[in-house]
């Protein structure tokens, strides 16, 4: 059951991300290129994804356990640390240099030609680098 | 940009958002591709692959499905592939390093209000804004 819910969840956001326009590299570097013709598109999907997520949070905060019995992930205990910062400044730059992020990586691999599936085996790559670094900065 | 291009990134974010609601209030999982991907490529995710996998699929087939059905889909992705490359790399240790890319920390985060999402969602949009000013506007690669 997890599994089938799981594979709705993936469906509905790869769905999301089609109908968003967020596949569209041209977008995101749109969205990022604040000094050059601005393409304010990811601003209204960011609203539209936070507003169903936060009525979600607040549900889930008066709940044990999901719908399938899981427990309700608790607030990270990891604080705002260089590990943050530092990972988020390189996804940022390399996100910038392409305009694609995994979730829109994936949902388009369909239709990304070579240069997406290249994009996803270096994202892998980068995955499997990360994991020894992961380790020894003790990131859980 | 043209209105229906913002209705259209309204209507998709309520979807993405519906997703996120629908993994955490029925699986209790938060929607972070960046997570569930790396768990299942680095062997992390042990408890959870067929959980992990299901949600890649679903990601990748209903896209591929619309794709099809609608047509002309494309993603205009660079032909440089030394860029897709690096970028693919930067994006694979960032988002693990930071502990989730646009989904988990930019919409989940943001949505719970954690400071850690918050900080880190404008901290990559800060380094994007810098990589499209230095590879578009200075040294014009892309």
């Amino acid at each position: 059951m997890r599994a089938v819910f799981a594979f709705a969840s993936g469906g509905l956001g790869g769905t999301g991300l089609i109908v968003s326009g967020m596949t569209d590299t041209r977008k995101i570097q749109g969205w990022l290129d604040f000094l050059g013709v601005w393409d304010p598109t990811l601003a209204f999907v960011l609203t539209g994804a936070v507003l169903p997520m936060m009525a979600a949070w607040m549900l889930a905060r008066r709940l044990h356990r999901s719908w399938l019995g899981q427990p309700i992930p608790e607030r990270p205990k990891q604080r705002i640390d260089g590990r943050l910062i530092g990972g988020s400044l390189v996804f940022g730059f390399g996100w910038g240099l392409v305009g694609l992020c995994p979730g829109p990586a994936i949902a388009s691999v369909s239709f990304g030609g070579s240069g997406g599936l290249v994009f996803l085996a270096a994202l892998a790559c980068g995955m499997l680098i990360a994991k020894p670094i992961r380790a020894r900065l003790r990131i859980a | 940009m043209m209105q229906a291009e913002w209705i259209q990134g309204l209507a998709g974010g309520l979807l993405i958002g519906l997703a996120g609601a629908m993994f955490l209030l029925v699986n209790g999982r938060i929607l972070g591709p960046s997570g569930i991907l790396g768990g299942l490529v680095d062997g992390t995710g042990g408890d959870n692959r067929d959980e992990r996998f299901a949600f890649i699929t679903g990601l990748a087939v209903v896209p591929a499905i619309l794709a099809f059905v609608a047509g002309g889909a494309s993603t205009h992705i660079t032909g440089n592939m030394s860029v897709i490359v690096v970028a693919g790399l930067l994006v694979g240790i960032g988002t693990r390093l930071a502990n989730g890319c646009t989904g988990g920390h930019g919409v989940c985060g943001i949505a719970r209000l954690s400071p850690r999402g918050i900080v880190a969602t404008g901290v990559f949009i800060l380094g994007g804004a810098v990589s499209v000013y230095l590879f578009r506007h200075v040294w014009e690669i892309i």
